[in-house]
């Protein structure tokens, strides 16, 4: 298992909230844009990557207990997303990439997509 | 890439403690005068290692084991203390946070630090060991308290009495309030969670409370009601609104198929998933609804045994539903 620092480190994503909580492992990944899709499907403790980057992010994250979202293309939670997030101790990370190029290293770092559901 | 602080409770504590929380009040103190073999007795009395010295209120130094050590390898064990004491004296302000203690220990490398008040008078001393004891309280007692609301409330249903005892929790929910959205359910996974409930429990009565309040956020005219009724064996979330209907029930419920325009679906919403969730986290799931009336989501879980912890089992023993 790898934690959250490490995977900020090595895929060079920058955290943006909760970063208390970055030694947190994950189990393995997600990524859909579609809210439900990843309520039904993001595994407990593993790391979603999305481009969505508003407030139901961070509810979707704390009601799964995701161990952390990544968001991408470079969009930025605003000011009360952030704030929401930290007090849900949700870890919001972003990145420039793209949800592509960021899974693919994910992937390299050996975190697994879990066939089926949670 | 910035290195990322950590911190732990006990860091946080360092930052809150006032300093008076953890230093010692009834400080022993000797005077200028004071011989070196009367502190010799004043230190072996107490147990201490160190004392300031004080001429009436004013501190004039500080002295410890080593000067009476130094006194007594060159024979000068019957000096003044004022004459072999330390003049520089390190003190800290009592309503000072602990971690302002702990950088002066480290940068002076002394045994003791005197703490004073707003008039500079001395009301403490602090040793590192004073910060570590009033550390471990300061972690024991939020750990009490919070052990003892956890406590009260998770045991609710055995404490009330009555034939059927259930806590109903009800939250209005705004039309079009996507900011807001999963307030309310936040809300229901704490309460749950302070009850006892066991981790999968709350994930499933969670997510369903999620997708039925984003129903209402996304398509009640003027959003509506979230209901959850909490009893030891059974939970029913329910979700009430006043229109505008739903014309094809069976539509709706069938995966994939969502009424939601365009914006709300590139919020990532309106995936036609939401239903599908609820009745594959749920035990059971009921929808009524009537154009121009209103629409009434029921859904169940079961709590096999209890809601109480051990309830681990209730996940296998949910019946499948697709």
């Amino acid at each position: 298992m790898i934690s959250l620092k490490e995977i900020t480190e090595k895929v060079n994503i920058k955290p943006v909230s909760s970063i208390r909580s970055l030694d947190r492992m994950v189990v393995g990944g997600y990524a859909s844009d579609l809210l439900s899709c990843a309520l039904r499907s993001a595994k407990k403790d593993s790391i979603w990557v999305t481009l969505q980057c508003h407030q139901n992010v961070v509810a979707v994250a704390s009601l799964s207990g995701l161990a952390g979202v990544i968001i991408t293309e470079g969009n930025e939670p605003d000011q009360e997303t952030l704030t929401r997030a930290e007090n849900e101790g949700v870890v919001l990370m972003v990145t420039p990439k793209t949800t592509f190029t960021v899974v693919g290293e994910l992937t390299r770092l050996g975190i697994q997509g879990e066939h089926g559901t949670k | 890439m910035e290195q990322v602080p950590k911190f732990t409770k006990l860091q946080e504590l360092i930052y809150e403690l006032p300093i008076e929380r953890v230093m010692k009040k009834n400080v022993i103190k000797v005077s200028p005068n004071t011989s070196m073999s009367e502190l010799k007795e004043v230190l072996r009395v107490n147990r201490i290692s160190g004392v300031p010295v004080l001429d009436g209120d004013q501190l004039v130094g500080i002295i410890s084991i080593e000067d009476l050590l130094k006194a007594l390898v060159e024979g000068d064990i019957l000096a003044p203390v004022k004459k072999r004491m330390t003049t520089q004296t390190i003190t800290v302000h009592e309503s000072e946070s602990v971690v302002e203690a702990v950088k002066k220990f480290a940068q002076h490398k002394v045994g003791r630090l005197l703490v004073v008040n707003e008039q500079g008078k001395v009301t403490g001393i602090l040793t590192g060991g004073d910060i570590t004891r009033g550390l471990l309280e300061a972690i024991s007692l939020d750990y009490h308290a919070e052990e003892i609301s956890r406590y009260r409330a998770k045991h609710i249903f055995e404490d009330i009495l009555s034939d059927r005892t259930s806590l109903i929790l009800r939250y209005k929910v705004k039309a079009k309030d996507f900011k807001s959205g999963g307030r309310a359910s936040s809300k229901i996974r704490r309460a749950l969670d302070r009850l006892g409930a066991s981790p999968d429990v709350i994930r499933r009565i969670a997510i369903s409370a999620y997708e039925a309040e984003m129903n209402l956020i996304i398509h009640a005219d003027e959003g509506g009601e979230l209901i959850a009724e909490m009893q030891p064996d059974v939970i029913r979330i329910t979700a009430i609104d006043h229109g505008p209907g739903i014309p094809d029930v069976e539509q709706a419920l069938s995966s994939g198929y969502s009424t939601a325009p365009n914006w709300i679906r590139e919020l990532g919403f309106g995936a036609g998933m939401g239903l599908s969730n609820i009745q594959r986290c749920s035990d059971s799931m009921k929808l009524e609804s009537k154009v121009g009336v209103g629409s009434k989501l029921k859904i169940v879980f079961q709590l096999k045994p209890e809601l109480i912890e051990g309830s681990d089992q209730s996940g296998e023993q949910r019946k499948e539903t697709t």
